[in-house]
């Protein structure tokens, strides 16, 4: 158990996905204008996420790694079809969060209406695949990988979040006019990070 | 400009006027980790180049083929396929940096900069233009990236494309490095200034906000 606390403390603050990895940078830096929208979508993310890391090793685990089809035909334990990784876990990705967008449809209207327009944006966030990949270079197994999972995406919203809400503020003061919003908050984003490092050796 | 070459614009205009890094604020997820060091930096723009520009030709040529329902899923399975081709190439031949680069040989597939220009320009253009515009972009995006690396590598490290220009304090010379310029929120603040930079160099890409 404490393996597992230690793992989900590590992947939201010490290898904070979008502040450590600048993963899922794009919607992170589009996205951050409003605390609202960007809660949305810090939701949306630690959701998939959840979803497609424990998928994706399954698929890893039991058709892609080296060996991982002795289960069909002992003639098949010689195959490695790894090599086929990114294809895969970016078709489970788009087909996961096409299925998740149907169902949220169907059963949970208000919860769809909340979430829509960001799910079809997060099948081609790198956060998400990038949480797959890191899941197969450390060779997770499927508990640890669904921890990961919600760990990093929990972080992901974190920083998100946090970033929105200082941007919020960040319309009633007066930068050089060159250094207005991008520029800004790159600069912003560079200090929550040296923040973050702060956290860096934690353990449980 | 007395005339205006389209195909000279589809290449330049990305670098300077439109860059896909600086302005349109696309590709940034999986670029920054890799500018630590100039080599590094170097195979990464290398591959994106080349995706960008293969992915943007080989969208444009199955355009007409294309039904538009299913088009996001169609690119990122040509994206996706060419990754698979650059990263065995670089565990093949560049095993070591492959190694180092991990998993951002991977992201390059969701990178915004590729699905962005394969849905924004080669979906409306003949391929050779888009060839072209791959380039420029994918031009545009090494630029930054090569920008921010020789920085940290030079005041991280004092080399560049790992030999020694600044002597280090420890090895009896008199540079100490920047021990900031190794960590991750360098790239952010120099890509800051960066954009700063070339907004107060061409004013019109100020944004409103």
């Amino acid at each position: 158990m404490e393996h597992y606390i230690n793992l989900a403390v590590k992947a939201v603050f010490v290898e904070n996905m979008a502040l450590a990895f600048f993963l899922g940078m794009c919607s992170f830096l589009a996205v951050s204008r409003q605390v609202k929208t960007a809660f949305g979508l810090g939701v949306a993310v630690i959701f998939v996420l959840t979803i497609t890391v424990p998928m994706n090793n399954l698929i890893y685990t039991r058709l892609l790694q080296p060996g991982a089809l002795a289960w069909l035909h002992p003639s098949l334990a010689e195959q490695d079809l790894s090599f086929l990784g990114f294809l895969t876990y970016i078709g489970t990705i788009a087909a996961m969060v096409q299925i998740v967008e149907m169902t949220l449809d169907r059963f949970a209207p208000p919860l769809h209406a909340a979430l829509g327009i960001f799910l079809p944006l997060i099948a081609v966030n790198c956060a998400i695949l990038g949480a797959s990949l890191f899941m197969v270079e450390r060779s997770y197994t499927l508990a640890e990988s669904t921890v990961f999972g919600l760990g990093s995406g929990i972080g992901w919203a974190l920083a998100i979040i946090a970033l929105a809400g200082i941007r919020e503020r960040l319309r009633y003061s007066n930068p050089p006019p060159a250094l207005r919003g991008l520029g800004l908050t790159f600069i912003l984003v560079g200090l929550m990070a040296l923040g973050f490092m702060a956290f860096g050796g934690v353990q449980l | 400009m007395a005339q205006r070459n389209p195909a000279r614009d589809a290449l330049i205009d990305p670098i300077f006027n439109n860059n896909p890094i600086a302005l349109q604020v696309l590709g940034i997820c999986s670029a920054l980790a890799v500018t630590t060091r100039m080599d590094t930096a170097l195979v990464m723009s290398a591959a994106v180049v080349g995706v960008t520009m293969s992915s943007n030709f080989f969208v444009s040529v199955l355009r007409h083929h294309i039904p538009t329902n299913i088009r996001i899923i169609v690119q990122l399975t040509i994206i996706a396929s060419l990754v698979i081709v650059v990263d065995q190439v670089l565990k093949a031949y560049l095993f070591e940096i492959s190694q180092q680069l991990s998993v951002f040989v991977g992201l390059i597939i969701t990178n915004c900069i590729i699905m962005g220009r394969a849905e924004a320009y080669a979906m409306q253009n003949p391929p050779a233009m888009s060839l072209i515009d791959g380039l420029g972009n994918g031009l545009g995006y090494g630029a930054i990236l090569m920008g921010t690396a020789a920085l940290r590598e030079l005041f991280g490290f004092g080399s560049l494309f790992g030999t020694q220009l600044l002597p280090l304090a420890a090895e009896g010379g008199w540079y100490t490095p920047n021990g900031l310029m190794v960590l991750s929120p360098s790239a952010f603040f120099i890509i800051g200034f960066f954009i700063w930079a070339l907004r107060a160099w061409k004013p019109e890409q100020v944004e409103s906000d």
